[in-house]
């Protein structure tokens, strides 16, 4: 079967095959084997464990085939990009969700636009290369900021999307109001009062 | 003689190296250091302020001589502003205002950190390359865009040379430890696992340096400097390789008193070739805090315009390259 390239990062590579996703981590010759299999096996053993979660706690995610050694096969989402798409309505429903994700416990780590398929009526989250398990105020706190900043790097209206999604994360999340006030804070911060790339 | 182009005294005194120099548009003219070390333990920020006001007539008295000798004619002095030891920038400052003043020529205050990028750039001639900046406050992953030098990841904690300097205190080797750390890890046997931090772009050390001071009390001292060495090196070059896919940069730039380091070189020379990067780092005794670097940017600077009123020179401990205002580029 042939496998098409569909991105390729500084730290996995995402394939299609067959109608399935591949995603594997490549080796990295500068680190030492030990650090470089213990990385990739365990970054894509948890990956894999946090996209299952996720989608137990009612979050669209691809549903996970197999696990190797470092490559996931996973379900191939096809849908547009929500970047593409984005408006008050579906920014909402990502609330939703993220309130959802982060009720379970879990932190994407790397909510953008990009991340976020819609494909039919479901808004699916996708890339969970930088997720982790977490529960405190600030991990969540800085897991809105991240997609926040993409609001306002890429999208116009930002103010708009932002209430919207504060009202469908207030919807699915007790804690909704605690995390938000920390957003505040952290965009007060020395380290994020300058622009960062 | 028949140089046209602007000599700059610049003094640098951040942390534990007194260095000035005199710097014009082609070449560093002079330059005169006092380093501070410490008999036992890691620096005092006021033994060191006491070091810099105790030599500083003599660095200042040296480079001056040696820069007469080579008939500069000093146009303007700068000095480091920050960031670094609130004692130690005040005492530098004092003596660049009062030289400021005595020779008439203005007075130009300089972000340490831009300052090592700067020389970095000038000295291996590199346009606009992704900069990892390693010292022992700092750690960080920098690119320019937008009149910025913007901070792409950076140490949620304590800066790398730092948490080489407590693991080496801890060991029993004296200031500073990074040198020797890099000296016995190359009697290594084996590697030990040690916690990796990295989150998102930015990387964490301190809890790093702790496992490896608990390790010590069950392996060899080669084997936890390896250990530590290869596990810190490894996040700080992955960080520095996300930041080239992100940005679609060619070149990579190192510079900060750590990247004298030959192990973090090899690494980051190896990801470049992966990735068809090039690699870039200045003489190792442009890595350290010196005074050329301060003198170079201040060059820079006045150029542009960026000088300050002694009114207005007031240091900044905490001054963030990501503050600055790239006037020059």
């Amino acid at each position: 079967m042939k496998r098409v390239m569909l991105t390729s990062g500084a730290e996995a590579k995402i394939e299609l095959c067959d109608g399935i996703i591949l995603k594997s981590r490549a080796p990295k010759r500068y680190r030492l084997k030990e650090i470089d299999e213990r990385l990739r096996r365990e970054r894509t053993k948890i990956e894999a464990k946090l996209i299952a979660e996720a989608r137990k706690s009612g979050v669209p995610t691809p549903i996970i085939y197999d696990v190797m050694n470092c490559e996931i096969q996973m379900e191939y989402i096809d849908g547009v990009q929500l970047k593409h798409v984005l408006d008050a309505n579906l920014s909402e429903r990502i609330g939703e969700l993220v309130g959802l994700l982060h009720t379970a416990g879990i932190i994407h780590g790397d909510l953008t636009t990009s991340n976020m398929i819609l494909a039919g009526e479901r808004i699916y989250l996708i890339d969970f290369g930088l997720a982790y398990f977490d529960q405190s105020i600030e991990a969540r706190g800085v897991d809105v900021h991240v997609l926040f900043q993409t609001f306002e790097s890429t999208h116009g209206g930002h103010e708009t999307l932002i209430e919207a999604f504060t009202r469908g994360y207030r919807k699915t999340f007790k804690d909704a109001d605690d995390v938000l006030q920390r957003v505040k804070e952290i965009e007060s911060r020395g380290r994020y009062r300058t622009e960062r790339l | 003689m028949r140089r046209k182009s602007k000599s700059i005294l610049g003094i640098e005194g951040t942390a534990w190296n007194l260095s000035a120099a005199i710097v014009d548009q082609s070449r560093v003219i002079a330059s005169a250091e006092s380093s501070y070390r410490p008999m036992e333990g890691g620096l005092h920020p006021r033994a060191a302020a006491q070091h810099h006001a105790t030599h500083m007539e003599q660095v200042i008295h040296d480079v001056l001589t040696k820069g007469k000798k080579n008939n500069a004619k000093i146009s303007a002095v700068a000095f480091s502003i920050g960031p670094g030891f609130g004692p130690c920038l005040r005492t530098v400052a004092t003596a660049a205002r009062a030289l400021s003043l005595s020779m008439n020529v203005p007075l130009i205050g300089v972000n340490h950190c831009i300052a090592h990028i700067e020389i970095g750039r000038w000295l291996c001639n590199v346009a606009d390359p992704v900069i990892l900046y390693v010292s022992g406050a700092n750690s960080q992953v920098l690119s320019y865009r937008d009149g910025k030098y913007r901070i792409f990841g950076e140490t949620l904690d304590i800066g790398i040379g730092n948490a080489l300097d407590k693991f080496g205190r801890y060991a029993g080797l004296l200031h500073p430890g990074g040198p020797k750390i890099e000296e016995i890890a190359r009697k290594a046997k084996c590697y030990m696992p040690l916690p990796y931090v990295v989150k998102g772009m930015d990387f964490s050390f301190s809890g790093l340096t702790t496992a490896a001071k608990d390790a010590l009390a069950h392996a060899p001292l080669g084997d936890v400097c390896h250990s530590f060495q290869e596990t810190a090196f490894a996040m700080l070059v992955e960080v520095t390789e996300r930041a080239l896919a992100h940005t679609g940069k060619k070149d990579i730039l190192l510079v900060g008193g750590v990247g004298a380091n030959s192990r973090l070189m090899e690494m980051l020379n190896t990801m470049c070739q992966d990735r068809s990067a090039k690699f870039f780092a200045p003489d190792k005794a442009y890595m350290k805090d010196n005074g050329a670097m301060i003198a170079y940017t201040g060059l820079l600077m006045l150029e542009s315009g960026a000088v300050l009123s002694v009114e207005n020179s007031a240091v900044r401990p905490n001054y963030r390259p990501d503050e600055v205002e790239v006037t020059w580029r």
